[in-house]
């Protein structure tokens, strides 16, 4: 006799069904019923499927075809933790918290302490975030007091060694009270070996005046699927500062959606992929420009090798009442493949009449007069190359003020391009 | 010793260097002269190695070394150094690790030890005090925003810390003020000594002054068509190239 496989969004459905009574706070009234609510929205949506406009360029087969399992509950201990990069980091192994690998400042909460998200859980419309709510069982929440600066917050999600496809949905929450400051470094990793699909959802609200610095270091294992979703609200005078680092898992997506509620909100948004061979990745933005003199940031850039593909897909929206609106978007990318794709999707679209918005988007390769000129240094073609790599990379990590996140994201690029090294020269 | 024979080469399937036979001994500094797009700047392009600059026929050696079937960083290492006529802007690329990296790229070729950024900063700092340059140049991008004396003044500035063995400047000149063409001129004359040799193309008489050359060429349309002492220079001032002669 055989076991029926389930495969895409049914194995996911089927395994609500199965555990439902089991998830975290499933006795909670309000959550048993939201859970209920997005267990409809995936069901009626599936995963999206390239038909779907915002997901024309990314292909979910290599997920939906795959069967995933729940992470193992038993306790790991032989699991290896990075360096930690800053005093405090918060540890999750395949999506559970592990309090004893972590320690955190007072003002953060763990959400498993699942009774403190009452009201604060949204269901956004999207598949992947109707998924998470569905079945996420962990996460942080992050409150912090009016004009209380949090310092830096290090949260690591890391999968562990599995035979058997697993799947978790982190969902992290963060409110920022008015004139409060906030620095996370997310970081994202897993074993080289084993396929994994990593689905977290982040919620983010920065109140008045407060200031909240993201960054994320996406650097999943091989095989493994990351589709990461960011809902974020600014209000008047408040700053969400966001960099994600791509450079790990092999069908990744990095998608943000970041509305400027009040006046004189900014939203910073910049990132780099760096892609090697059989790697796809996806960055896809919403901006949403909903108040009058708010101003937005975005540079993102790319760098292919081997066989890869890069996705940026970004779309800002001025609303009528945003007038004096500032709005930036570039999206750069470096081939160093001749096998290597870009696909670029700037969008504006704009109903207020007095706005300044501007986009624009390159690809193309290491500039030969470049190259000539430091090597006629006598500085070798790999070192040369490293140099303009990292300086097509600068414009998007230069931003970063605060330099523990610069130090680690510098880091990320450097093991980035060192692997480089060894599958080419 | 420079030495190159009969060499021949083309850009883009046409003919540019059309067969030149030139010598530069050791120690000696010659001038190359001529109209434009006449080939010199394809003549120091071929001899850095600049992609696309095919070599059809001839040789290039340095001190006997066959320049030609060598890497651009190769040839640096040997002690060769391109003073561009259009330095490359390098934007992302601090001019100060730019230097570093170049100088102890060149250092670790000629087995001397590699400078740390402290070293490199004093030894950085001393060059550019004799050339005038304000220190807040190694901050910024390499020749990014400088402006065409600024570009030049770099180039030079690159040179004094390689202390290359053969030097070729390509009208390093052009876009200097007179201060600043007595400056790098100063640069160029201070390597001067038996293991220094120049290669200087210039169209103007005014260098020449500063940097007096043992021997003074004239490139027209691929070949070296006159040679003569450092007179020849004020001669051409005086009348001009004239019409394509006989070599
Ligand atoms: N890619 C190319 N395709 C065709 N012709 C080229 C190409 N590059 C250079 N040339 C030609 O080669 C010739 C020599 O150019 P070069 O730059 O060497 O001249 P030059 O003597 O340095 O001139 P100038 O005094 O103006 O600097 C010119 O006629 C130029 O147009
Ligand atoms: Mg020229």
């Amino acid at each position: 006799m055989s076991q029926v496989v389930h495969t895409g969004a049914e194995g996911f459905l089927h395994r609500y069904e199965g555990l439902k009574d089991r998830l975290p706070g499933a006795r909670l009234p309000w959550l048993a019923a939201l859970r209920a609510k997005a267990a409809e929205s995936f069901r009626a949506q599936g995963f999206p499927t390239r038909r779907v406009e915002a997901w024309h360029y990314t292909d979910l087969r290599q997920v939906t075809q795959a069967s995933f399992d729940e992470a193992l509950t038993l306790v790991q201990d032989d699991i290896v933790l990075p360096k930690a990069h800053t005093a405090n980091r918060v540890v999750f192994v395949d999506g559970r918290l592990r309090s004893d690998l972590s320690s955190w400042p007072t003002m953060a909460t763990v959400a498993s302490q699942i009774g403190r998200i009452e009201g604060r859980v949204m269901l956004p419309e999207e598949p992947m975030a109707a998924l998470n709510t569905m079945l996420f069982e962990d996460g942080m929440l992050l409150n912090i007091p009016a004009g209380t600066d949090a310092g830096v917050l290090e949260i690591l999600s890391i999968a562990s060694a599995s035979a058997r496809p697993t799947a978790f949905h982190l969902r992290h929450i963060v409110r920022l009270h008015e004139g409060a400051k906030l620095t996370v470094l997310e970081v994202n990793q897993g074993p080289a070996a084993t396929r994994y699909l990593h689905n977290p959802v982040w919620q983010v609200e920065v109140g008045e005046g407060a200031s909240f610095t993201h960054a994320r270091l996406q650097q999943e294992g091989a095989l493994a699927f990351q589709l990461g979703s960011i809902y974020a609200t600014v209000a008047a005078g408040g700053t969400y500062d966001n960099f994600t680092l791509n450079a790990g898992g092999r069908l990744v997506r990095n998608e943000i959606h970041a509305t400027l509620t009040g006046t004189g909100a900014t939203c910073h948004m910049n990132g780099a992929q760096l892609l090697s061979d059989g790697q796809h990745a996806d960055t896809t933005t919403f901006l949403d420009h909903a108040a009058p003199g708010c101003a937005s940031r975005q540079t993102y850039k790319t760098v292919l090798t081997g066989k890869s593909r890069g996705v940026f897909q970004g779309k800002i929206l001025v609303r009528q009442a945003a007038q004096q609106t500032d709005g930036y978007q570039m999206n750069q990318a470096l081939l160093l493949s001749p096998d290597a794709e870009m696909d670029s999707k700037p969008q504006l679209e704009i109903y207020a009449d007095d706005v300044k918005c501007s986009h624009g988007a390159t690809v193309g390769e290491l500039d030969a007069d470049q190259l000539f000129y430091l090597r006629a240094r006598g500085i070798d073609e790999a070192t040369a190359r490293s140099m303009l790599v990292r300086a097509f990379l600068q414009e998007a990590v230069e931003g970063i003020a605060d330099e523990t996140l610069r130090d680690a994201l510098e880091s990320a690029v450097e093991g980035w391009w060192e692997h480089q090294g060894d599958r080419h020269s | 010793m420079l030495r190159i024979e009969g060499l021949t080469a083309e850009v883009d399937g046409k003919e540019i260097l059309k067969g030149i036979d030139l010598e530069v001994p050791t120690g000696e500094v010659h001038a190359i002269m001529g109209p434009n797009g006449s080939g010199k700047s394809t003549l120091s392009y071929v001899l850095a190695g600049r992609d696309g600059y095919e070599v059809t026929g001839g040789t290039a050696t340095f001190d006997g070394v066959d320049l030609l079937g060598k890497a651009p960083e190769e040839r640096a290492a040997l002690g060769v150094f391109l003073a561009f006529q259009y330095p490359v802007e390098l934007p992302g690329v601090g001019n100060a690790n730019f230097l570093r990296t170049a100088l102890n790229a060149v250092r670790r070729g000629r087995g001397e030890s590699e400078l740390d950024a402290m070293q490199f900063l004093k030894v950085a700092r001393a060059r550019m005090k004799e050339l005038s340059m304000p220190e807040d140049m190694l901050k910024r991008g390499v020749n990014v925003g400088f402006s065409g004396g600024e570009k030049k003044r770099n180039e030079v500035l690159q040179m004094a810390l390689l202390a290359p063995k053969l030097a070729i400047l390509d009208e390093t000149d052009s876009g200097l003020d007179i201060d600043a063409l007595k400056i790098a001129s100063d640069g160029v004359n201070a390597l001067r000594g038996p293991d220094f040799s120049a290669l200087v193309i210039t169209h103007y008489q005014r260098l020449l002054t500063y940097i007096v050359p043992d021997r003074v060429h004239v490139l027209m349309a691929g070949r070296i068509v006159r040679s003569g002492g450092k007179e020849l220079a004020l001669e051409l001032e005086a009348s001009g190239y004239g019409a394509p002669q006989a070599a």
